[in-house]
């Protein structure tokens, strides 16, 4: 199971159902949360539904102001082992994207996908740290 | 002739109504005082004798009855997130006419353990976790549960995925199994629980409260009156058969000790650029603020409200004020003479209670400044669009100016974040007639429609007029 959603102010509302639709295709179980989402609904979500991972997506710049203090709100919760990835354009500006993978790994993001990842991509990380294949 | 008595055994008072089916028409009403928990027929005898003065007497083929005497339907609900099953297990129950005397999330502490162990409830409401995802909690708590030295009827409503385990260790406690109340992330599945509510209440609860002995006379007490309240608003909504409803509305029955509001409507966005977020909301929804009403509960009024605010409404100085409000508290039973301070000061209360509980009824609007641009986000129901506003409950029905206080339940620019109605026509419940309906609803539904119709009185409009081109 599954939990994605656009983290913070967030409103691109495309992107995330093409994510859904992928996630569902490699035969998982998606609660898509749509666009505008609070770490503390990604939480409940990933709480009631007993998921796996919570897949975090941001498109407008300001993902590492979101994202900060997520981690530590999952151990709060009771979901400290959760597995945590984010992706999209989720830094302002053209920056080294290591750097900005560092900065997330730190801030506790398993998973840190740079503009441009294919949904492949991720559903084959998603199989790897799952042990589902 | 076809006479009906219709019965609504409340903590106070015993109220009758006796119709005339062949015709449609309400022969008479009367109330008595309830006398006690024990003995709910003396009040009923004393409330027949007064509605005998006004019809003579009938041989009634109907008794029906519904009942929030002897502290109503008790219930417990536990879910695992506060916002999601937890509350979805708690609209199941105030859906129901329940009082929700606990309501938990997560894992039950020895602390709630000992709670429900000392005071245990007529019915407990098990939830937590979407259809194949959490178990932990709710099989954890069913264990809890299991080493308690209490038994008593256990509706379970949670993970599919872990009712076997679930229903082997409640294996000793009456249990009904049910749909999950959040079947899957935010959907609301309400309706399962609330009709096992409603057979448990029929089977068990009346019997155990000594309502039964009344069980003689009646051909049954049918539901808590709050559920029958419900059915009533539902149906007048709605309409049934061929007789149409009068559409979406809200209604508003403030008490002496709570304020309830009923929504009947989707209650969705009214513009695309609105986002709705979390809980799928009930079509019927009932909330219950147990802190608000006139007389237990006034000083939850006078103090949300404040003692300026009721003492310009009342048009009264605010010492003497607070001087009647310390009486009313002590002598609940008070009832004002139609004009006079105490009358202008009930009035006062209740348009407080209006414009507090229609504002934790409604949903709320935010705006969020995006870079994109302003995004709004709506969270519970909007009830922006609804046009009608219904006032039942003793301190409205008796009001010296209730289209005034409908007003409190609208749109207000000190609240404009609550999606309250922007304009409504309002409409009294003059012959306190809505819970008897939703008890003849059961078997007569369009009969009922038809009486509320008629009976209902609009009393007037409230609220902006939108300018048209």
């Amino acid at each position: 199971m599954l939990v994605i959603g656009v983290i913070g102010a967030d409103v691109h509302a495309v992107g995330i159902r093409i994510l859904e639709f992928a996630f569902r295709e490699a035969g998982y179980q998606v609660t898509n949360l749509g666009v505008m989402v609070s770490q503390e609904e990604f939480i409940g979500a990933a709480l009631e539904t007993g998921a796996d991972a919570i897949i975090v997506s941001s498109l407008y710049g300001h993902g590492e102001l979101d994202c900060r203090g997520l981690r530590e709100k999952c151990e709060e919760a009771g979901l400290g082992e959760i597995l945590l990835y984010v992706g999209g354009n989720i830094v302002v500006g053209k920056q080294d994207f290591s750097d900005v993978e560092k900065r997330f790994r730190a801030m506790g993001f398993d998973r840190v996908f740079p503009p441009g990842t294919t949904p492949e991509e991720a559903i084959a990380c998603l199989d790897k740290d799952l042990g589902v294949k | 002739m076809h006479p009906a008595l219709l019965i609504d055994f409340g903590s106070t008072y015993t109220k009758l109504t006796a119709l005339d089916l062949d015709q449609e028409r309400i022969l008479g009403t009367s109330s008595a005082c309830t006398t006690s928990a024990d003995d709910i027929m003396k009040g009923l005898d004393k409330a027949l004798a007064l509605l005998e003065v006004q019809t003579g007497d009938l041989d009634y083929r109907m008794r029906l009855a519904c009942s929030s005497a002897a502290g109503g339907l008790r219930m417990m609900v536990s879910g695992l997130v506060p916002e999601l099953t937890a509350e979805a297990a708690r609209q199941a129950a105030l859906g129901a006419g329940a009082r929700i005397c606990r309501l938990f999330s997560h894992e039950l502490s020895s602390r709630d353990l000992t709670a429900i162990e000392d005071d245990p409830p007529d019915i407990f409401l098990l939830t937590g976790g979407t259809d194949g995802g959490n178990r932990e909690c709710i099989t954890g708590n069913a264990e809890k549960l299991a080493s308690l030295s209490v038994r008593f009827p256990i509706i379970y409503a949670g993970n599919r995925s872990a009712l076997d385990d679930c229903e082997r260790i409640l294996s000793d406690f009456p249990l009904t199994l049910c749909p999950n109340v959040m079947p899957r992330f935010g959907e609301l599945n309400i309706e399962p629980v609330q009709k096992e509510i409603r057979a448990l209440f029929l089977s068990r609860i009346v019997t155990a409260r000594g309502l039964s002995r009344t069980r003689e006379l009646l051909s049954g007490i049918l539901m808590p009156t709050p559920s029958a309240i419900l059915s009533a608003v539902r149906l007048l909504a709605d309409g049934c058969g061929g007789e149409p409803g009068i559409g979406e509305l809200m209604a508003i029955d403030v008490g002496g000790a709570t304020t309830d509001v009923y929504s009947i409507g989707r209650g969705e966005p009214d513009d695309l650029q609105i986002i709705f977020k979390g809980l799928e909301e009930p079509y019927a929804k009932r909330t219950v603020e147990g802190d608000i009403g006139v007389r237990y509960s006034i000083q939850g009024i006078a103090g949300e409200k404040g003692l300026d605010w009721i003492a310009c409404r009342a048009e009264l100085p605010a010492d003497q004020v607070s001087a009647l409000i310390g009486q009313l508290a002590a002598r609940p039973s008070t009832v004002p003479s139609a004009a006079g301070r105490l009358r202008k000061l009930d009035d006062a209360l209740a348009a407080g209670a209006v414009e507090i509980a229609s504002r934790r009824h409604a949903g709320t609007l935010t705006r969020v400044y995006t870079p994109m641009g302003i995004a709004y986000m709506q969270t519970g129901k909007n009830l922006r669009l609804m046009e009608r506003i219904i006032l039942t409950g003793g301190p409205l029905v008796y009001a010296g100016d209730p289209l005034a206080i409908a007003g409190q339940a609208l749109h207000s620019s000190l609240h404009p974040e609550s999606l309250r109605p922007r304009q409504a026509e309002a409409f009294l419940d003059q012959s306190y007639i809505l819970s008897a309906m939703g008890v003849l609803a059961e078997s007569q539904p369009e009969i009922a429609l038809r009486v509320m119709k008629r009976e209902l009185r609009l009393i007037g409009r409230c609220g902006q007029t939108l300018h048209q081109d």
